[in-house]
């Protein structure tokens, strides 16, 4: 399988702040591929120079076998590209800007383009400055899904669109993939990229934190284990490290790295199982995962790390308003 | 909770976002009103010479058109009044209604207001914090002159006179920004439309001061009723009853109108478009046709009323002035040269250049304002090169000063030749009068283009080019400036036709200024990051 997006070492500074330290990140032809990170992270940055809108300070990126900078309009002939936020010319009205975005790019199939428009119920006569946020992202989506192209770079698509047409968008989406064409999904709707993705790469501060299949990053991760034990919960001692502990009567819960959960399992066995519910990680909870690290270490010396008490969790969540937790 | 609640802090927030804009737009009211007051008091220092001084610009139309009639023209104070009177009007009024849009319908457009309207603010809140911050504003710029007055040792009647009364044709259109922002969800449609009625009542004014028939035109334009106040010539306070009606009616059918449109849409109702977009409208060059075309369709008409305007009170200029030997002398102190009849028209035609120049700007830096409003990156994400998408708008900053000076040139030369019987004679001289302006003007077009290269968070640069050009030429010549520094000028480099024969090196030097700018620009632009 061939690459369509490569990236390595990408490194971007804006004055003091440093928006990209080391990327790293590789999408195949065909697949589509979740790019994940909290809010400032560097996801838009890194778009950014693969559409050859910024130049990287370092590192090397190369998109459908070119130089994002050197050859940013022959390779935008084969992608399209589909803004977080969406402005439109205040006086154009919105199909006129699907028309004119498909037309510079060099491909509109107007079959499609009516069939999206009816698809995504957009009224395209009304004028730029008319359209609510969904509707603006509508239109951008329109053009990008009826421009025949390779790759499509969808940065926080979904952002404005109610459920009805978030659903529309996957059917889109998964439909894109049946054709082969590939798809760098950045958001931050999990269950988007959990119904959508195969492979993600989460990125935080700048640089690369995971990255692989999402069954690939269910083995790294931790399972969480719910168990009803026959009489109150005693002797704990024999518990791996976990995380998350609660003990509440005679059921404790925990989440436990994959690497122990062996011994884990035998330390409750001991304690006679009455019931047991294991569900292997989420994408939520992996995503998490990263932050409550992250606010773990950045909180080191306030409660002295590893991020095993909820305090992390919530002070995590806390920085980011369109937490999953909240969805 | 009434209808005011919240006026306060929104006034807090609009003087906070208006911090330097407002001070810098008054200051240089100021400067301007200074140097005047200055100039006139070096350079005619007795009475005799005032009013010698005086009598010259009672004859010569070009003089009136733009400034009006003299009053007492043996006082500094006369002469202050007169030269300050209707373009200072025509200032603060231009301050006055873009303040009360920016703050209501840019405001609305751009989604701010929403969020702070949906806060404990009352209905007539927005309006009234625009009127006042516009009030506050006009009377900080009437106190600031009227003490540069007083330390001139002008009498206090007048210098009150006159600089309320500047201050007074500010909230005139002021109202008239309240009423334009009510009418459409555009605020540059908004701005179209109030810029426009003051465009109208400055022509009003000078119409009414050129013509000897109908010298009422001027009663019916706040711009003239500063001159008709007669500061420093018996100050008619009465006058000020004109303005106060004025302001209420305008802030009053301002309110009238808000109340009955719905938030965020116009008293107008938005019209849908098409749904699909015309063959025409598929590369850089179609999108910016669509964009620019609204204000060169503007410009172009506005250029054929004022070169009509011109061309009609040209022919006022009696061939007994052009005969009179101390008449002329006196013309030339105004930087007149040769014919009377063609100093007029060549001063004119130089005023058409300095307007083009402020529509070359405008056209030049819509692409910053593009790249601001994020509408780029989804353009330059397609097949569109940053050359082609900057090309398409180059084109109306290169092209679209030509087209309107070639319609104003047109109508000035059409209107005065079918007056004086020399259409064949006429058009031809006031055509290539309006066009050898281009250089100068793609000048300043080049400097915008340079910034947004170069230095793309100073493009407002470019209108600070323009002003400076402006204040040297209007100022600095009358005053004898340092040749030096009014070079700096390319306006300074423009032969005055009609009247001289243009020669072609100062021309081509400028164009060749004009291509290394735009170049510079240009590249800039390939390297530098989009939209950060």
């Amino acid at each position: 399988m061939t690459s369509a997006i490569t990236a390595s070492g990408l490194t971007k500074r804006f004055g003091p702040t440093v928006a990209l330290g080391g990327l790293d990140l590789s999408v195949s032809t065909g697949e589509v591929h979740g790019f994940l990170g909290p809010n400032g992270a560097g996801k838009s940055t890194t778009i950014r120079i693969l559409l050859g809108l910024l130049r990287a300070d370092g590192g090397e990126a190369s998109l459908l076998g070119g130089d994002p900078w050197q050859d940013a309009a022959a390779l935008h002939a084969r992608l399209a590209y589909v803004p977080g936020d969406v402005t439109l010319w205040p006086n154009l009205s919105g199909g006129e800007a699907i028309d004119l975005l498909g037309r510079l790019r060099g491909s509109l199939d107007p079959k499609r383009r009516d069939e999206l428009i009816e698809r995504f119920e957009l009224d395209p006569r009304k004028k730029g400055r008319a359209y609510s946020k969904g509707n603006r992202q509508k239109v951008a989506l329109v053009s990008a899904f009826a421009s025949d192209v390779e790759l499509l770079l969808l940065d926080e698509p979904t952002s404005g669109l109610d459920p009805l047409m978030e659903s529309v968008f996957q059917s889109v989406v998964a439909e894109e993939r049946d054709r082969g064409r590939t798809v760098l999904l950045s958001s931050h709707i999990l269950a988007e990229v959990e119904a959508l993705c195969h492979r993600v790469t989460i990125i935080r501060d700048g640089r690369t934190v995971e990255t692989g299949t999402l069954d690939e990053l269910r083995h790294l991760t931790r399972t969480s284990i719910t168990a009803e034990l026959d009489g109150a919960a005693g002797d704990l001692r024999g518990l791996p490290p976990v995380h998350d502990l609660k003990v509440d009567g005679d059921t404790v819960s925990f989440a436990v790295d994959n690497a122990d959960l062996n011994e884990a399992l035998a330390c409750l066995t001991q304690l006679r199982v009455r019931s047991l519910v294991s569900r292997p990680p989420t994408l939520e909870e992996i995503f998490l995962r990263h932050y409550r690290e992250d606010a773990g270490r950045e909180g080191a010396g306030r409660d002295g790390g590893a991020g095993l008490d909820d305090s992390a969790v919530r002070n995590e969540n806390s920085h980011r308003p369109d937490s999953p937790a909240i969805r | 909770m009434n209808s005011l609640t919240g006026t306060r802090d929104l006034l807090r927030l609009y003087v906070r976002r208006d911090r330097v804009k407002l001070p810098a737009g008054i200051l240089l009211m100021a400067l301007v009103m200074a140097s005047n007051v200055s100039g006139f008091k070096r350079l005619y220092s007795t009475a005799q010479e005032r009013a010698d001084f005086a009598r010259g610009i009672d004859s010569n139309n070009a003089q009136l058109f733009l400034y009006g009639a003299v009053h007492r023209g043996d006082t500094l104070g006369g002469l202050v009044a007169w030269r300050s009177a209707a373009i200072g009007g025509v200032v603060m009024g231009l301050i006055s209604l873009f303040l009360v849009i920016r703050h209501t319908r840019g405001e609305e457009e751009s989604g701010r207001a929403e969020l702070v309207l949906s806060g404990r603010v009352g209905q007539r809140a927005q309006l009234t914090a625009a009127l006042v911050l516009a009030l506050v504003s006009n009377l900080g710029a009437a106190a600031y002159i009227l003490a540069l007055l007083l330390f001139y040792r002008l009498p206090a009647g007048g210098s009150v006179a006159l600089s309320l009364g500047l201050a007074a044709v500010g909230m005139v259109f002021a109202g008239v920004g309240a009423v334009a922002a009510q009418l459409t969800e555009s605020a540059r449609t908004a701005r179209g439309i109030a810029a426009t009625v003051l465009g109208a009542a400055f022509l009003l004014r000078a119409l009414g001061d050129t013509s000897a028939s109908t010298p009422w035109l001027s009663w019916l334009s706040p711009v003239g009723w500063v001159e008709r106040l007669l500061a420093f010539a018996g100050d008619r306070w009465w006058v000020f009853a004109a303005f106060l009606a004025a302001t209420a009616v305008l802030a009053g059918a301002g309110y009238l109108l808000s109340a009955r449109r719905d938030f965020g849409a116009g008293i107008w109702p938005a019209r849908l478009g098409p749904a699909a977009a015309p063959p025409s409208l598929r590369s850089p060059f179609g999108l910016a046709w669509r964009l620019q075309r609204p204000a060169l369709l503007g410009w172009s008409v506005g250029f054929a009323v004022v070169g009509a305007t011109v061309g009609g009170a040209g022919k006022g200029i009696s061939a007994e002035l052009n005969g009179s030997d101390s008449l002329k002398k006196l013309f030339r102190n105004l930087g007149g040269h040769g014919d009377l009849t063609d100093a007029y028209l060549a001063t004119a035609m130089s005023i058409l250049g300095l307007l083009a120049a402020a529509y070359a700007v405008q056209a030049a830096l819509r692409p910053s304002a593009e790249e601001a409003a994020g509408r780029v990156e989804p353009l330059l994400a397609t097949q569109a090169t940053r050359l082609g998408w900057l090309g398409g708008h180059l084109a109306f900053a290169v092209l679209g000063p030509a087209v309107v000076l070639a319609v104003g040139g047109l109508a000035t030369g059409v209107v005065y030749g079918a007056a004086t019987h020399s259409l064949g004679h006429q058009v031809p001289r006031l055509l290539a009068g309006a066009l050898v302006q281009l250089p100068a003007v793609w000048i300043l077009a080049a400097i915008a283009v340079a910034l947004f290269g170069l230095a793309p968070r100073a493009v407002q640069a470019g209108w600070g080019a323009l002003v400076v050009f402006v204040l040297l030429g209007q100022i600095g010549s009358a005053f004898g400036w340092d040749q030096a520094l009014l070079d700096v000028s390319p306006f300074t480099h423009i032969p005055r036709v009609p009247g001289v024969d243009p020669s072609a090196t100062p021309l081509l030097a400028l164009v060749a200024i004009a291509v290394l700018l735009t170049a510079a620009g240009a590249s800039g632009l390939r390297r530098r990051a989009i939209g950060a």
